[in-house]
């Protein structure tokens, strides 16, 4: 593996290496970590985020298992109800559907219906969202799902340096993670090195990644380069626009996003999912309850649109760019432009 | 796969026109097929040199097994049991399962094998607690090794799967058996689990207790193989048959595959075919999809009467043995019913103690939401909130 081995390694790393090397590392630490999926194995993963860990650990520790989700994560629970800490990879977002009864009868409530006697400390690994031209059933945003099941947490980095921190804490956390991992940003380099020590984040706490002072744009995974992109245009219209990234949907940091909107009156919620029964309903429903009195303007919402995922060549004009950023932006400015249009 | 490509039975011929390298048949797949008929011990030969001891175990299982049956539905009826689906007919099947693990073994129970666990060794208040809804699973699975009863279907296996992979992993010497119904044999999660367990060679055993009906399907509308052990074949592992009603021919096979699996030989699918002679649960109406000349019919393959039969022909149904299973049975349901009598002791602020391992800032808000409730329920109607108030200084906090 070229992250572990370059002593000079202060030239960029991916988000896919990260990854390696958050896996890489838990696995040294802790015997108990267990990597197990299709294609995990000699391949490395169609991402190739699992590279070189069953020739490092064996294939006892980085298995590739028989083509069935439901399989993979079921055997999975076994594992962990004997002590075993399974990290599962389910290579593309829609292909983790078959899993869902697993995951929602058994993963996200077996702490719960044991009364703590048998807790489910999983990590489940799935690629998912847009913008890599993928074809049907290979762009999926299904975060939703997830997070409207109690006992799971939500994950979900933006960068480089979180995709390591965060996938660190969630294999260290004894309640069981859907990590979701944009895969347009799997390419994405930072300066960041797997030889300089990078703090392993707290699950639940949000990132202001940008400071502005107008209006607050909520944002996570996919959709946080955009939103940074975003900002930087909207100074040319005289916005100053604060991004923050959530990281975790569960638990929701309700802290750090409110401390934000106090301070800018005006939110919009940025995600690549569909609108209609996606996070920034609840999100925004959130701010709302908890803001009303420092709002200038309603909680916005920039999402996909509520179809089923697009063919790749038409998939730009379903996620959100920068330009559907800057027209809800500029919709904030309630009082002025609405007011006026209905009294005309 | 590429052996289709190739003109008549490839396997049988040689030279350039041959498989591919990468092709491989299974050399003999003979032992893998179960026997036509299920096996059977009670009435035969070998059953004369069966050991007193386990048949006696196994007869005294079987009567407190019924009488814990007999109980439950009656609990039922006081509204003591939300519901409760009888394994009346399928004792020998439950208590064969409890029977054949040691105390390191998993157990892997469906909804219906309440039976197999107390068998095991669990209290059988603590058994009941999902069928009365006090909690879902009210013992701790580590105590004697015996998963959370399991209400989807089929889900359960590959947990047993997977359990039993990782205890060969560390080098345990842990065998899981996973139990199913006929109708969970239909499911997607068994087909995964069996396939999983065949190829990892994990030391699980299946043992699908086919009592005829799923709810209201009977097995022909439910699959269109010779018998459910024949299932096994196409997974590569052995299929077993046998008469569910047989107790100590469950047993051993049970105790075969288990010791099969034990010494790293793989997965075992064992078919037990029973009957369910009551209704699915006191809710269901089984008048409405079968005939009562059936149920007698199987009435008289009852499972304790042919052990009866067995132990009488070996002289060994004397009134001790006997006064013995029937003291045992009726202590155990005055047991039941007088624990089960008792309204449980429910605190409702465990609705949020066990969702993460630290509470989210999310649950706290609600746990003090919940808990000012039940402070303004304790002062407004002191008379009904007996039992479930807080503590006065808990409320306050």
């Amino acid at each position: 593996m070229t992250t572990t081995t370059a002593p000079a390694a202060r030239k960029p790393a991916t988000m896919a290496q990260a990854l390696t090397r958050a896996l890489r590392d838990a696995m040294a630490e802790d015997p108990a970590v267990h990597v197990m999926g299709e294609d995990v194995g000699a391949l490395g993963g169609v991402f190739r985020v699992t590279d070189g860990l069953a020739a490092e650990f064996g294939e006892d520790r980085c298995s590739d298992t028989p083509l069935a989700e439901a399989g993979i994560l079921g055997t999975a629970v076994g594992m962990a109800m004997y002590g075993l800490r399974p990290v599962v990879e389910m290579q593309f977002d829609a292909f983790a559907y078959p899993a869902f009864e697993q995951l929602v009868s058994h993963v996200a409530r077996m702490r719960n219906r044991t009364r703590g006697a048998v807790p489910m400390p999983l990590t489940i690994r799935i690629p998912y969202g847009g913008g890599i031209g993928g074809v049907e059933h290979h762009s999926d945003s299904s975060e939703a799902y997830y997070l409207a099941t109690p006992g799971l947490q939500v994950v979900t980095p933006g960068t480089v340096e979180d995709a390591y921190g965060l996938l660190r804490a969630s294999i260290a956390s004894d309640d069981p993670v859907v990590f979701l991992e944009p895969k347009r940003l799997y390419w994405t380099k930072s300066d960041w090195s797997p030889d300089a020590p990078t703090p392993v984040a707290p699950l639940g706490r949000a990132e202001i990644r940008r400071r502005g002072s107008s209006a607050t744009l909520l944002t996570y995974g996919p959709s946080l380069p955009v939103c940074l992109e975003a900002a930087e245009a909207a100074r040319a219209e005289g916005w100053d626009l604060e991004v923050v990234d959530l990281r975790t949907l569960v638990p929701f940091d309700d802290e750090t996003v409110c401390a934000s909107v106090r301070r800018t009156g005006r939110a919009v919620v940025v995600h690549e999912s569909n609108g209609f029964g996606g996070p920034g309903g609840e999100i925004a429903a959130r701010v709302t309850e908890r803001c009303f009195h420092h709002l200038e303007a309603p909680v916005l919402r920039v999402a996909g649109f509520d179809i089923p995922y697009p063919p790749p060549m038409l998939e730009r004009h379903h996620l959100p760019g920068v330009d559907r950023i800057l027209d809800t932006v500029a919709r904030l400015q309630w009082e002025s432009r609405w007011t006026e249009g209905r009294d005309a | 796969m590429t052996v289709l490509e190739q003109p008549g039975s490839s396997r049988h011929t040689s030279g350039p026109a041959g498989p591919p390298p990468t092709w491989r048949p299974r050399v003999d797949p003979a032992p893998l097929l179960p026997d036509a008929e299920p096996y059977r011990l009670l009435g035969t030969e070998a059953a004369r040199r069966l050991d007193a001891g386990l048949l006696k175990r196994l007869y005294a299982e079987l009567v407190r097994g019924r009488r814990y049956n007999a109980q439950a539905t009656a609990l039922t009826r006081q509204g003591r049991l939300a519901v409760y689906p009888s394994s009346t007919g399928q004792e020998a099947c439950q208590v064969a399962a409890a029977l054949a693990l040691e105390a390191q073994d998993w157990l892997f129970p469906s909804y219906r094998d309440t039976l197999a666990a107390v068998a095991r060794g669990l209290d059988p208040v603590q058994a009941l607690t999902l069928l009365r809804g006090d909690w879902h699973t009210g013992y701790d699975p580590h105590e004697h090794r015996v998963a959370p009863l399991c209400t989807p279907l089929a889900t359960q296996l590959p947990h047993a799967v997977g359990l039993a992979h990782a205890a060969r992993l560390k080098g345990d010497d842990v065998v899981a058996l996973a139990l199913v119904g006929d109708g969970g044999t239909s499911e997607g999660d068994f087909h995964e689990a069996l396939n999983f367990a065949a190829v990892w060679q994990a030391p699980v055993v299946f043992l699908v207790q086919n009592n005829g009906f799923a709810i209201s399907v009977p097995l022909a509308k439910q699959t269109a193989a010779p018998s459910l052990a024949h299932k096994a074949v196409g997974y590569g592992m052995p299929g077993r048959l046998v008469d569910g009603n047989d107790a100590p021919a469950v047993h051993e096979v049970l105790t075969d595959a288990v010791r099969r699996a034990r010494e790293g030989g793989g997965p075992t699918l064992v078919e037990a075919v029973t009957y369910r002679v009551e209704a699915h649960t006191n809710a269901d109406d089984a008048t409405r999809y079968r005939t009562e000349a059936e149920v007698e019919a199987w009435r008289a393959h009852d499972p304790i009467a042919l052990l009866e039969r067995e132990l009488t022909a070996r002289g060994l149904l004397d009134e001790e043995l006997a006064g013995a299973a029937r003291e045992g049975a009726e202590r155990l349901a005055a047991d039941l019913r007088e624990r089960m009598h008792a309204d449980p002791p429910l605190e409702p602020m465990d609705l949020f103690d066990h969702v993460f391992t630290e509470q989210s800032d999310q649950l706290r808000a609600q746990a003090a939401q919940l808990r000012a409730e039940l402070a303004a329920e304790a002062e407004g109607h002191p008379e009904t909130a007996t039992g479930t108030a807080p503590p006065a200084q808990e409320a306050r906090s």
